[in-house]
């Protein structure tokens, strides 16, 4: 605690002499309602005004990195889902593409959409997350409850094609874990097209409320540099206007054969961030819509039988089917040796994998550049000079997940 | 005697009315959220969920009491009550029907009609601020005293504008007695007189009260409940039916101030008073589901840069028609 003096007196009275007083040091989390998780944030305050903010992290230190060397590619898989688990396809995404990678295997155009149909959707249900928890955090409780209501939707889709709402592990190495339901795509569609009268639903609710505005606009503001210097990505660094997406930057899965706007704000805000993430649901519902139009016909799995397993039925009749499905599930597959990096855009931001294969059926080391990990270093600078209110509505608005910060 | 238990009566009848009113408003407030959140509510307790109110104050009287160790004993006890009694008490003055007649006497429908009314529901409002200063402070933690602080800055900042624009309607009424005030609108209540007193009392009726979108001494996303973080079970309780008291008690201050008090045309005195009441507490509920928290800062710009010249406006121009006009 600083102790500081300060001349306050007004009657310039030798009996009240100097007022002796102390700025608060005010422990927010790991439990509190609005640090999204157990994030341990250590604000100064004078009075209501932030001297100082530090987020502590590591309350959910998993040490997914370390436990993925001791596992094969493919039971590391479902440990991406557990990092980021508002958006499990995002990681799973970029996990088999940095397997892929190293493996130099294209997989068939039908799964690489497939692929962007389902990371869409999970974009879309980590923006629903986002968007109800910072309103919530605002102290607007419907938007909450409304974009809850579409995330449910979404969840039964993914509950129907991986049969887990939450940790989905979906994608994998060379494809997919199983064809889509019949149904599949209609349920995509139905839940897809009336999407964007809910986007103006919650605008209605947010946009243009003149006390969201005065809470927003102008608030914890970032400049390009700042974000620069602290490797900010995602829709805070598009926020101060500089229109970085790695789906347009560097493609990958067939984004180049997508028609898309990568949404960017100019004053770098909590308004501006919160316009951009709305415009990129409607943006990713655009992507989504067409991938569902224009998904190709074709195979699903890419054609290497040392890496995906067969299909069942071939089981009982083919025997190299069965040495090929025994070899997969009991030792794994090799892979060949050499680094990679492996970069895609979750919602969150710049989501890498960095993997270094020594030869065997597992990694011998794995790096996760996660991007809430770099963004939720913003904090500390800015919410600086700030009041208690905006350091909820800053983290609200840097959109953070722990797991994947502490891995 | 007979006026003894006249009086006992209207006691009975008066407090246990409100209290009860303010368990339900709970679930009210429940029910219209799930309305407008597409939600379903409480509907498993009772009919329509109608005992839900009583099995929390059942479940809130079985919890532990949980005093921390370093809060300040007494005060920390006290706290609670020092809140809610102003809070009923200020519901005294504020007349709910016409006369009836019971036992061959005519009996007000009014606990105490005296002729400084609304000075008496102001002073009571201004006690029940102390409640949640002392609580807070008692609790010697430093999210309730932040809470604590909050509080006094903006129910002082607000209680002045909502005095104010009381004023113009006292001084078209010529009476400070809430009855006096009620039998001057028998020919049209004095929200048409007074359009602008009338916005600013519902926006000060919400500060003064706490409510969204001015809760920020609760604020539970930043200060995790505000001035009642370390209070647990009837403690707790007691509180939260001293917000809804007060609540009431101003929707009932704004039905006769503003909207004519129990007149109404066809139905009952009472049932008209009740209604008036019940749209107010609608309107409470309805903007704390829609509505962003304001910051500190702001909310403090707002009392004094705008709604206290509003209404120092709103009085002289009152006072200017009431001299010029009649």
């Amino acid at each position: 605690m600083a102790t500081q003096t300060r001349q306050t007196d007004p009657l310039d009275s030798d009996m009240l002499g100097p007022i002796q007083t102390e700025t608060m040091t005010l422990n927010m989390g790991p439990q509190h309602p609005s640090t999204h998780g157990v994030l341990r944030v250590v604000l100064e305050l004078d009075g209501e005004t932030v001297l100082t903010c530090k987020p502590v992290i590591g309350y959910l230190h998993t040490g997914i990195e370390k436990n993925m060397e001791e596992k094969t590619y493919n039971k590391a898989l479902p440990m991406t889902d557990r990092m980021d688990y508002l958006a499990p396809m995002s990681n799973n995404l970029g996990f088999v593409l940095a397997v892929e990678k190293l493996l130099d295997m294209e997989v068939p155009r039908r799964c690489k959409y497939l692929r962007v149909l389902l990371a869409e959707m999970t974009r879309l249900n980590s923006h629903l997350v986002w968007l109800g928890t910072h309103a919530l955090d605002l102290g607007a409780m419907t938007v909450f409850l409304y974009c809850f209501r579409e995330r449910e939707q979404l969840l039964k889709i993914f509950e129907k094609v991986s049969g887990v709402r939450m940790m989905t592990s979906y994608f994998r190495v060379g494809g997919v874990a199983r064809e889509p339901y019949p149904t599949f795509y209609d349920d995509c569609r139905n839940f897809l097209e009336p999407f964007s009268d809910r986007v103006d639903e919650y605008e209605e609710l947010l946009t243009n409320n003149p006390i969201y505005l005065r809470r927003a606009e102008g608030v914890c503001a970032m400049t390009v540099e700042q974000a620069y210097a602290l490797g900010i990505t995602g829709p805070l660094l598009r926020a101060c206007g500089v229109p970085y997406d790695i789906r347009k930057n560097e493609p990958y899965s067939g984004y180049e054969e997508f028609d898309f706007e990568v949404p960017v704000g100019e004053r770098g805000d909590i308004l501006d961030r919160y316009l951009v993430r709305v415009a990129e649901m409607r943006e990713s519902r655009r992507i989504a819509m067409q991938a569902i139009e224009g998904m190709p016909e074709g195979p699903l799995m890419a054609d290497n039988p040392k890496v995906v397993p067969p299909p069942k039925e071939q089981l009982a009749h083919d025997m190299e089917a069965l040495i090929h499905h025994f070899k997969i599930f009991t030792e794994g597959y090799s892979v060949p040796e050499g680094e990679v990096y492996q970069a895609i855009e979750s919602p969150r931001g710049e989501l890498g994998y960095y993997m270094i294969s020594d030869g065997s059926p597992g990694p011998y080391k794995v790096k996760v550049r996660a991007p809430s990990f770099a963004n939720l270093h913003a904090l500390g600078e800015i919410t600086r000079g700030g009041l208690m209110g905006d350091v909820v509505a800053a983290i609200g608005s840097i959109d953070i997940v722990l797991g994947e910060i502490d891995r | 005697m007979v006026t003894l238990l006249i009086i006992l009566g209207k006691v009975l009848v008066g407090f246990g009315g409100l209290l009860l009113l303010a368990a339900y408003m709970t679930w009210m407030e429940r029910r219209v959220f799930a309305l407008i959140q597409v939600r379903v509510g409480p509907n498993r307790v009772g009919p329509s969920g109608l005992l839900q109110p009583i099995a929390d104050g059942i479940k809130l009287m079985f919890k532990e009491t949980i005093i921390p160790a370093q809060a300040d004993k007494v005060i920390y006890v006290l706290a609670p009550a020092v809140t809610l009694i102003p809070a009923l008490a200020a519901f005294a003055v504020v007349p709910f029907g016409d006369s009836v007649t019971v036992l061959g006497q005519k009996v007000d429908l009014v606990l105490a009609d005296i002729n400084v009314g609304i000075l008496y529901i102001f002073a009571m409002a201004g006690i029940g601020v102390y409640g949640i200063v002392l609580g807070s402070w008692a609790s010697n933690s430093k999210y309730p005293l932040i809470g604590g602080l909050r509080s006094a800055a903006q129910l002082i900042s607000y209680e002045l504008s909502l005095g104010m624009s009381l004023l113009g309607v006292v001084m078209i009424a010529g009476t400070l007695s809430l009855k006096g005030i009620v039998e001057g609108q028998a020919g049209m209540p004095y929200i048409v007189l007074q359009p602008l007193g009338f916005l600013l009392f519902v926006v000060c009726m919400l500060a003064e009260t706490n409510r969204a979108p001015f809760d920020l001494p609760e604020a539970e996303s930043e200060l995790t409940g505000g001035f009642h973080t370390e209070y647990s079970s009837m403690h707790f309780a007691v509180y939260s039916i001293a917000e809804y008291c007060s609540m009431i008690t101003l929707s009932a201050v704004g039905a006769t101030f503003f909207l004519g008090g129990w007149r109404g045309p066809l139905l009952p005195p009472v049932v008209w008073f009740l209604i008036k009441v019940l749209a107010f507490m609608f309107f409470f509920m309805w903007l704390r589901a829609s509505t962003p928290r304001l910051r500190y800062d702001q909310l403090m710009g707002f009392g004094w840069k705008v709604l206290l010249p509003l209404s120092i406006l709103n009085v002289i121009l009152t006072a200017g028609a009431v001299v010029f006009i009649g």
